[in-house]
């Protein structure tokens, strides 16, 4: 076989030239004939019970499908971990915006004037909006004390530290919910026949979970449920698990109007009735030696599910699971809980759960250093994980990372040191203040612990008729280059040209189940798989004597051909199996909870200007080791892309609730950095390889959601002063916490004590 | 889209969409946006706000940037319209397009179009702009994806090489 070197090289786009083009094919780019326009009518209230539904006399509800509970012919639910959400409520609400009734229409436009003439009435209940109201039972919403999940990892025996501690760090940090905004809203189009069942075209991430959801919610069987996915603009886990319900409520018209329904959120019904990020709150107590080290902590992690289960077990376990970040903890104990609320339900979001619980150990290694008097460097250098040591699970470290290293390199790259002086020194002038932070973390890769097992992602690489090799995966693209690196994967096995690759479209009937798109796993889980499938291909060929050691495109094509003409079919099926080492126990979430980690150092450079309180970062350094880089162009697209959104997370982005409803759910009020809000972000990668991905990639796609917001909000605090505990940190938030005018003079006005140990006299000054 | 009494009003517009002169009948309400999409299928043209916020429906009219989510359809009786389709099939953006596929400033694709819209407008303006130039000329136009350093990037090497053809 010759080695073409395509890994490793930023190839084509696949699917580019139709992106740029205008020509690519999202789901509102669909029409079928006779298609019907959907919409969905939803709670106005937190919590209660429905005692009437009126329809308006100005419509004529005769044209109308209307849909309701009772047309559901399997269970009114929408499967996923439970099947505790109703597909649609029947007469009790949990949370504002739930679905209650579907209707559809040819008219658009009437279709939107049909939904206001719906009115109403309920029997209200109270209902609760946080996790304290959660907490403290102010109202039992679900099960008997509000928790839909818990977890508890012990390491060692922390209760013995307190005793040999020099410092005990206390520490509360919070984080704020945050919506995906893919620029592409929701959106699905389904058609229903007696024979073929439910076929649904979307946008999407995961197929085969759609598939799930709709089986139970329609009673068919397997192969009457059909899952398309369309060109999907943008995701972020925000297209993981409420794509079900649109796909659920598609089909469900269809089924009853007998024509093809097609049902297109707009932004404002996007943003206020989908998944957000899950709001948190991180509370910390470490015990600390005078030199700095870590000898023990306990760390309490909290999320708001909103009002039903969904994916909140899964997130809460990942935010547990990196709350004690790239540290070595010798003593801890994490208490891990989801809790509900009225809020429509908290969902995936790139990073899922780790930006939360990361922030918040990232500041907290920052009160750390400033309560011992060391600086923010040496406190990091002191505990960083290093091979062969355990993480908070006792997961050994295999792999050789030297964060020290990593820190090192982050520093000269960005020019830490003559930046922290010289911005000590500017920042005695009158005017904006400058300020520099850091942030190291870690972000495992594939399901946790041993999720990729339950799984058994399955994949296939096929030759067709005319001796061309097609890739089979249930993995989907929408931005981060799926489809683009695995065919790069499956040429470079075979010894192919990138172009002589081809990958099929999603489509539950054509693609086995390779699993959901999700935790930075295609690359590294899937892209494994799709490996052995090509290389099963080669050795089946090179078995039947059909090629040799070595042979060109054209003599592989020519026996590709000749073996499928003699044979029939020709398809080669890859299985995921656990490697031996990766041992978890369940029960005590105790063992390798990731089969490779990422690892990263960020530094961001921030200004708050004086009069508007506004934070900006000037320059942002992305250092990660991510294993092999397959593609520079497009991880390097997945870096950048992933810290802006933590940029976004850190300074812009505040979903402002009223009771349990966001009320600023447009683009208008919702704010999102734009390319004027970011001048420089440079990303750098380490390559150490690794055993576990194809060609010794890992996981990319979340890692850089990690740390923005930590670096960012330890470079404010490093500019002010003041230890900010929580974001997103909006200029009005950075306002309030200056207190009063004499107080915000000081630190816009005075001079400070030069230099010095970082942050010492502004933590005095504040 | 046939039969209810909401659809009475109808009108008729006369544009040129792309070089071709176009004529049809159009509800009185509709939006430019859907009236490219809906009635004459150029579907590249895309909607992501809605309230001409994101840029994504980005519109050449009259060789001004428009959001054609923003433009009655009967505001653009007479101009001439361009869209994604129109610069692809006379190449008068192939150079830009070519740059973003090259640089990555295209992911998911769907704020794409606009995009390039928004950066053709640009250069056409302003054929060397400077990289604070690129990046306050886009800022019209939201990408959820790259975080803009490799959209600016095509730009900038496009203004460079001054290739945008």
């Amino acid at each position: 076989m010759k080695n073409s070197n395509i890994v490793g090289a930023s190839v084509p786009r696949l699917e580019g030239r139709d992106k740029i083009s205008g020509q690519a094919r999202y789901v509102d780019d669909m029409k079928l004939p006779e298609m019907l326009y959907g919409a969905t009518v939803r709670s106005r209230i937190a919590r209660g019970t429905v005692r009437e539904i009126n329809f308006g006399s100005e419509i004529n509800w005769e044209e109308f499908v209307i849909v309701g509970p009772a047309d559901i012919p399997g269970r009114n639910c929408i499967a996923l971990i439970d099947d505790d959400q109703p597909c649609l409520a029947d007469g009790v609400v949990n949370h504002p915006e739930e679905p209650l009734l579907l209707l559809a229409h040819p008219d658009r436009h009437l279709l939107a004037k049909a939904v206001e003439a719906i009115t109403v009435e309920y029997d209200s209940l109270p209902a609760i909006f946080n996790i304290q109201e959660s907490e403290t039972l102010a109202q039992v919403i679900w099960g008997v004390d509000n928790t839909f999940k818990t977890y508890l990892i012990e390491k060692g025996d922390v209760d013995a530290v307190w005793e040999r501690a020099d410092y005990v760090v206390e520490g509360e940090y919070t984080t704020g919910a945050q919506e995906q905004l893919y620029i592409e809203n929701n959106g699905m189009v389904a058609q229903f026949d007696a024979e073929k069942g439910v076929t649904v075209w979307g946008s999407l991430q995961c197929p085969y979970y759609i598939h799930k959801a709709l089986m139970k919610l329609c009673g068919l069987p397997a192969d009457k449920v059909r899952v398309v996915q369309m060109e999907t603009g943008g995701a972020f886990g925000g297209k993981e698990e409420y794509p079900s319900m649109i796909a659920a409520h598609a089909a469900l018209l269809a089924i009853k109007s007998g024509k093809p329904v097609k049902i297109i959120y707009d932004r404002m019904e996007d943003m206020t009735a989908t998944t957000k990020r899950h709001p948190s709150r991180t509370r910390h107590r470490t015990a600390v030696s005078r030199s700095g080290k870590i000898l023990g902590g306990e760390i309490e992690f909290t999320i708001d599910g909103g009002a039903y289960k969904t994916l909140s077990p899964v997130v809460l376990s990942r935010g547990a699971i990196h709350a004690g970040g790239a540290y070595y903890w010798p003593n801890v104990r994490i208490r891990a809980k989801a809790v509900a609320t009225n809020m429509p339900p908290h969902g995936a979001f790139r990073g899922f759960g780790a930006p939360q619980s990361l922030f918040a150990l990232e500041r907290h290694m920052d009160r750390i250093a400033e309560a011992v008097g060391i600086s923010a460097l040496e406190i990091r250098r002191q505990n960083f994980l290093k091979t062969g040591q355990t993480t908070t699970t006792e997961q050994v470290v295999h792999e050789e990372i030297d964060l020290d290293k990593l820190l090192d390199r982050a520093l000269k790259l960005s020019d830490y040191h003559a930046k922290k002086e010289k911005f000590a020194a500017d920042n005695q002038q009158n005017g904006g203040k400058k300020g520099i932070g850091i942030a190291a973390f870690l972000h495992g890769a594939g399901f946790t612990g041993s999720g990729e097992r339950f799984l058994g992602s399955e994949v296939g690489v096929e030759v067709r008729a005319d001796g061309g090799v097609r890739v089979l995966v249930s993995s989907t693209e929408f931005g981060q280059g799926t489809k683009t690196v695995l065919c790069q994967i499956v040429a470079e096995t075979l010894g192919l040209r990138y172009e002589d690759v081809e990958i099929a479209q999603p489509d539950t009937q054509e693609v086995p189940n390779s699993g959901p798109t999700v935790a930075s796993r295609t690359v590294m889980v899937v892209g494994k798989l799709v490996q052995s499938a090509a290389i099963g291909i080669r050795e089946t060929l090179k078995a039947s004597g059909k090629i040799g050691d070595s042979y060109s495109a054209e003599e592989f094509r020519a026996a590709c051909q000749a073996y499928v003409e003699k044979n029939g079919t020709f398809r080669s099926i890859a299985k995921y199996e656990q490697p031996e080492d990766v041992i978890w126990d369940e029960e005590k979430y105790r063992g390798s909870a990731y089969a490779a980690f990422a690892w990263a150092v960020y530094v961001a450079e921030v200004t708050v200007d004086p009069v508007t309180y506004s934070a900006s970062v000037d320059d942002f350094v992305a250092l990660q080791e991510v294993g092999k880089v397959l593609h520079p162009t497009l991880a390097k697209g997945q870096i950048i892309g992933g810290v802006v959104q933590g940029i976004g997370f850190a300074l812009y982005e505040k979903v402002i609730w009223e009771n349990g409803r966001m009320q600023n759910g447009q683009m208008t009020n919702y704010i999102i950095p734009t390319s004027a809000d970011l001048r420089s972000i440079r990303v750098h990668f380490e390559e150490l390889g690794n055993v576990h991905g194809a060609y010794g990639a890992k996981g990319i796609g979340e890692l850089p959601m990690d740390g923005p917001a930590p670096a960012v909000v330890n470079a404010i605090a490093d500019a002010l002063g003041i230890p900010f505990d929580s974001v997103p940190l909006l200029p009005e938030d950075i306002f309030d916490a200056l207190g009063d005018g004499t107080a915000r003079e000081d630190v816009f006005s005075s001079p400070r004590e030069p230099g010095g140990r970082e942050n010492d006299d502004r933590i005095a000054a504040a | 889209m046939t039969g209810s009494p909401q659809r009475s009003a109808e009108c008729e517009i006369s544009f040129n969409v792309n070089g071709h002169a176009t004529s049809l009948q159009i509800h009185a309400m509709e939006r430019l946006l859907d009236v490219l999409r809906h009635e004459l299928g150029l579907t590249g043209t895309k909607e992501g706000c809605g309230e001409g916020e994101c840029g994504s429906c980005s519109v050449l009219m009259d060789g001004l940037l428009v959001n054609s989510c923003l433009i009655p359809a009967l505001q653009a009786n007479g101009a001439s319209i361009v869209t994604i389709e129109g610069l692809t099939a006379d190449s008068s953006a192939k150079g830009l397009q070519q740059a973003f596929l090259k640089c990555g400033a295209a992911q998911c694709g769907i704020c794409t179009p606009g995009m390039i819209l928004a950066a053709f407008h640009l250069l056409s303006k302003k054929p060397q702009p400077s990289v604070d130039e690129i990046r306050e000329g886009l800022a019209g136009n939201l990408c959820r994806c790259t975080g803009y350093m490799q959209i600016v990037e095509a730009v900038a090497e496009v203004a460079r090489s001054g290739a945008a053809r």
